[in-house]
This record gives structure tokens, C-alpha cells and sequence, in this order.
């Protein structure tokens, strides 16, 4: 039995096409007033000058805080890995990029600590949910998207190639909650 | 050097030589003519266009041509070899034979020549079915979109041809209509001829201002050219005819597109917008030096410029038609108008009355036309049967 529609066919209303008059119906008329419009847009220097952006001249300004470019590794203050190997941005990873290998960490304030951390930016859809699950704000995103490489093989960062993005970025982008270490 | 200045007053040799820089520089005008249009579409669309390679992009044809020429060229496993590989060479063959009866100049002496001598014209060859000629082989090139979208064994290229072939039929019919109208008010089939009537009576978009913007729309759907380029429309058809082709059979589709746009503007220009001569300027319009010659070429080029300019600018500005569309703008708007035109043009021929008479009735049809659409009630604007408004029930 199908069910009765809430509606009931008063409801709808029929609109129709509005009617064309001489000068639409000529087509003349109208297509110059389109090529009016191609024109002054074709003369308009100002426009695209203000517009459009030279890229590898000038670039665009970006939102530093939150634009989703490159990952890295940030550094704790006393320049260790601040990383303690909880496979959480691994779990939460959608794209299944990131590979962690952990091993009993040598410092007193931690369990354990990544001997590997790779991540496959080529498979990474850059959705930031690692810097989500990440508990002591290891994995961040960066404001880096000038991202390139000759082979596949070059696009996995590993742990110290991670480390350096942090090394350049840090500046730019101050790393979020410096205060959390171990875990 | 007296035998190349013999050789060069002979009109046979000269003819050949003058083929051989036609060749050239329609290779080279067309290459830049897709320069041009990438800059105008760019421009357009508040953006710069190419402008890395060289000066301002000036370099960008070379770089495109040697892309062309570097790339894979991928025949397809399931094509018909022969007739794919056929299609490209016949487009662009027939694409450029059309330069054959363009008079780019008039007529002109060497300053070595004698005062006797038969004066050289700047013409690949003056025959007296010239017009004939542009017509029957501009409508040739339907043969290279046809074979190619047959032979890529791919519906999405077969609907691209079918197309294609469809549109040309259709618009073969007024675009023969107004050149009718032309040929009778001129009495020639020679375009230099009608060239020299423009010189004598003015430009004869004055007399037929219908039949020129008509011309002007049916080159528009023969060259393939928004609004009508259904047969290659992205969206629904991928490529369309030329979806398979890759590397240098690609580029000879488009050189050949660009071709046809420049012969058919050229093919307008004589007819109907003066040629090589500009009204009021002597010393152009009668002068029978190299250099006047020149000149009268720089005046024709110009022209043609300015229509490919125009040609550009309509493609950004107005939508593609839908296929029924198109058929009724045809059949039912340009058909008919064009015959009334014809129509009154044989009759002031007959009745020996004043040319200007096809002016006013020029008007008179194309409001007409207009009248009787609005009349007709609904049908133009593309609404369907079965879009009607529909009575509520209960």
C-alpha cells in the first residue's frame, strides 16, 4: 500500500516560460547586448590585472592557522620527536597513508617513541584528520602545498624528512600546544 | 636575374609562386589565428592567456606546433586504418584548396615589365566559376568531419559526424540562397568582378544587408564554429569527430577549421564588404604598382582580421543551439527570408528598377520574419509539447 501524499495537486504551480517579444524574437538585438558585454569585459585591463594571480611570480596569501598543505613532525622543546607512536592518526587516517613502526622509547617521560613514520603524500587526501586524533599535537598540517617529486618513492616522507618540514615551517606556522610532552 | 624577372611576368609562373606564399601564409595565419583566439577568450574571461613563451606569448603557436609534432600518434585498435588516417589529409586538403580563386589583390605591373604587357593578377588561378568553386569545396570538407567520425568506431565521434553532416546540408541552402541574391546583383560568378562592382557601386552589404548577415551566419555553422559547433560539442559529445584523433591528424583538423574561417571570411569580404578595395582611396583602388598591389593585399588581410576578431568574440558571447533549434533557425527563419530576398532581387533585375529597391525589402523581410515568429505563437523559443502547463486536477 503505498502511502497517501501530504500534498495535494493545488499545491503546485505551473510556471511558464515568459513570452518572448519582437527584439528577443529577432535574436539580433540581444546577441549585440551579449557582445557588448564580451567587449567590455575583453577591454577591461583593471579587471584581470586584479584578478588573476602570475603564480609562480606572486602567490596567493594563505590562511597559515588552518590551510591543509604538507605534513610534518613537530619537535618538542628539547628537540625530540614529539611524537609517542599511538597509531591514532594511523587508525583515523582515511587514505590508509600513514605508517608508523613504534620501539620502547629511551626517555624517562614516554612509553614509546616511532623508529618509522612514513607518509605516502600521494595518498594522503589531506583532509587533516590525523592532526585531529593526534593526543600530544605531534602530526600537523602546514602551509606548504608547493609539493613535488620526481618518483613515487620521493613522494613517502619518513620520519626525518617530516622532521625538517618542521624545521622550515616553524616559524610561519608556530607549532599549536608546545606544552604537551610524553604521554 | 632576367630570366627569374621573366619568369616572375608570366602569369602561370606567377600563379605558382603566389600558391606556394598563399600555402605558407595561411599555415602561418592560421597558427597565430589560434593564438589570437586563445588570447581573445582569455581576455573575455578576465584572464591573460598564454603569455610565457616569448614576448606577450608571441612564441606559443611554434611551441604548440612542436607539441603536435612530438606526440604519440595513437591509431586505435578498432578503427577503419584507411579512412582514419584518410580524414585528417582530406579536411585540410579541402580546407586550403579554397585559397585557389581568393583575389587577394587585383591586378598589378612589375616596374620591369613593359607597357604592353598583360598585367599580373594576385590570384592563385581567375577562373570563371569561381564562386562555384569556394561553394563546392567549402561544402567538401563535410566529407573529412563524416569520414572521421565514422571511422573512430566510437558512437560519441559517429553522433559528432552525423551532425556535422546534417548542419551542412541544412545551411548550404540559404548560405547558396544569398550568394544567388549576390551573383544576380553583380552578373558575375568572379569574385574579383564583384569586387570591381563594389568599386564602382559601393559595397553591397548597402543592397543586401539581409543576405550578408545571413552569409555571415551560415559560414558561422560551415566552419563548425560556436554557436553551432554541435558537432564537437564537449559536453555532450566529448571531442566529437576528431575524440580519437591525436598528435599531427589533430592538428590538421584544426588547422583546417581555421582555415575554412578564413576562407569563408575572405569569400564574404569579396562579396559583400568591398575586397581589397577601400571606397575613397584612389590611389589603392586604382593603382597598378607592386606596392599598391601590397597594399590592396594589407587591406584584404586587415579585413579578414577584423572577421575573425568577429567570429571569436560571437563564439564567447552566445550559447551553442540545441539541435532542433538550429534546424528551425534554418528551415524556418533562414530559408524562407533568403528566398524572398532572391525573390526581389530577380524581379528588380527584371524590372530594371534601381538596386537600391533590395535595401528597404531587405528590412522589410528580416522584420517580417520576425513578426511572423512572434505570431506563430510559441515554437521559436525551443518550448516543448510537453512542457505545456498542465490543468490541476482536484
Amino acid at each position: 500500500m503505498t502511502a497517501k501524499p501530504d500534498w495535494k495537486q493545488t499545491d503546485i504551480v505551473y510556471v511558464d516560460q515568459p513570452e518572448l517579444s519582437m527584439t528577443e524574437r529577432l535574436y539580433l538585438p540581444q546577441i549585440f547586448g551579449g557582445m557588448k558585454t564580451t567587449l567590455r569585459h575583453m577591454f577591461k585591463k583593471k579587471l584581470r590585472d586584479d584578478m588573476v594571480v602570475q603564480y609562480p611570480e606572486q602567490k596567493r596569501t594563505l590562511r597559515k592557522e588552518n590551510y591543509r598543505g604538507v605534513h610534518r613532525l613537530n619537535r618538542d622543546d628539547q628537540g625530540r620527536v614529539a611524537c609517542v607512536a599511538c597509531f591514532m592518526c594511523e587508525t583515523a587516517c582515511p587514505a590508509h597513508c600513514i605508517h608508523i613502526e613504534g620501539a620502547p622509547s629511551p626517555w624517562p617521560d614516554r612509553e614509546k617513541y616511532p623508529i618509522k613514520f612514513d607518509i605516502d603524500e600521494l595518498r594522503c587526501i589531506y583532509c587533516g584528520m590525523c592532526e585531529e586524533a593526534c593526543p600530544v599535537d605531534a602530526i600537523e598540517l602546514t602551509p606548504e602545498y608547493q609539493l613535488v617529486g620526481h618518483s613515487r618513492e620521493e613522494m613517502i616522507f619518513d620520519k626525518e624528512k617530516l622532521l625538517s618540514v618542521f624545521d622550515r615551517t616553524k616559524d610561519e606556522k608556530p607549532r599549536k600546544n608546545p606544552n604537551i610532552t610524553g604521554y | 636575374m632576367e630570366s627569374i624577372r621573366n619568369i616572375l611576368a608570366d602569369q602561370f609562373w606567377f600563379s605558382i609562386v603566389l600558391g606556394l606564399v598563399v600555402f605558407g601564409g595561411i599555415q602561418g595565419a592560421v597558427a597565430y589565428a589560434i593564438l589570437l583566439e586563445r588570447k581573445l577568450s582569455a581576455w573575455t574571461q578576465d584572464r591573460y592567456g598564454p603569455n610565457r613563451v616569448g614576448p606577450y606569448g608571441l612564441l606559443q603557436p611554434i611551441a604548440d606546433g612542436l607539441k603536435f609534432f612530438l606526440k604519440e600518434d595513437i591509431i586505435p585498435a578498432n578503427v577503419d586504418r584507411a579512412l582514419f588516417i584518410f580524414a585528417p589529409w582530406m579536411i585540410f586538403v579541402v580546407a586550403l584548396v579554397g585559397f585557389a580563386v581568393i583575389p587577394w589583390g587585383g591586378s598589378f605591373k612589375f616596374g620591369w615589365m613593359s607597357e604592353t604587357a598583360k598585367p599580373l593578377v594576385v590570384q592563385v588561378a581567375s577562373v570563371d566559376i569561381g564562386l562555384l568553386y569556394i561553394v563546392a569545396v567549402s561544402s567538401l570538407s563535410v566529407y573529412g568531419v563524416v569520414l572521421g567520425g565514422w571511422a573512430s568506431n566510437n558512437k560519441y565521434s559517429f553522433y559528432g559526424g552525423l551532425r556535422a553532416a546534417a548542419q551542412m546540408l541544412s545551411y548550404e541552402v540559404p548560405m547558396g540562397m544569398c550568394l544567388m541574391a549576390a551573383i544576380l546583383m553583380t552578373g558575375s560568378l568572379r569574385l574579383e568582378e564583384m569586387v570591381d562592382w563594389q568599386a564602382r557601386h559601393g559595397w553591397a552589404v548597402m543592397y543586401h544587408p539581409l543576405a550578408a548577415l545571413v552569409l555571415f551566419i551560415t559560414a558561422l555553422a560551415e566552419a563548425n564554429r560556436m554557436p553551432f559547433d554541435l558537432a564537437e560539442s564537449e559536453q555532450e559529445l566529448i571531442g566529437g569527430y576528431h575524440t580519437e584523433y591525436s598528435a599531427l591528424k589533430l592538428a590538421l583538423f584544426f588547422l583546417a577549421e581555421y582555415s575554412h574561417m578564413i576562407t569563408s571570411s575572405a569569400m564574404m569580404i569579396c562579396i559583400f564588404f568591398g575586397g581589397y578595395l577601400v571606397p575613397g582611396w584612389t590611389w589603392l583602388n586604382t593603382t597598378t604598382t607592386f606596392g599598391a598591389a601590397l597594399a590592396r593585399v594589407a587591406v584584404l588581410a586587415f579585413k579578414i582580421f577584423l572577421f575573425i576578431c568577429l567570429y571569436m568574440l560571437i563564439r564567447w558571447t552566445i550559447p551553442r543551439f540545441r539541435f532542433d533549434q538550429l534546424m528551425r533557425l534554418a528551415w524556418k527563419g533562414l530559408v524562407p527570408m533568403t528566398m524572398a530576398v532572391v525573390a526581389a532581387q530577380g524581379i528588380v533585375l527584371y524590372m530594371g528598377w534601381s538596386q537600391w529597391v533590395t535595401l528597404p525589402v531587405n528590412v522589410g523581410v528580416l522584420l517580417f520574419g520576425g513578426f511572423v515568429s512572434v505570431a506563430g505563437g510559441k515554437a521559436v523559443t525551443g518550448r516543448q509539447l510537453s512542457m505545456r502547463r498542465v490543468e490541476a486536477i482536484g
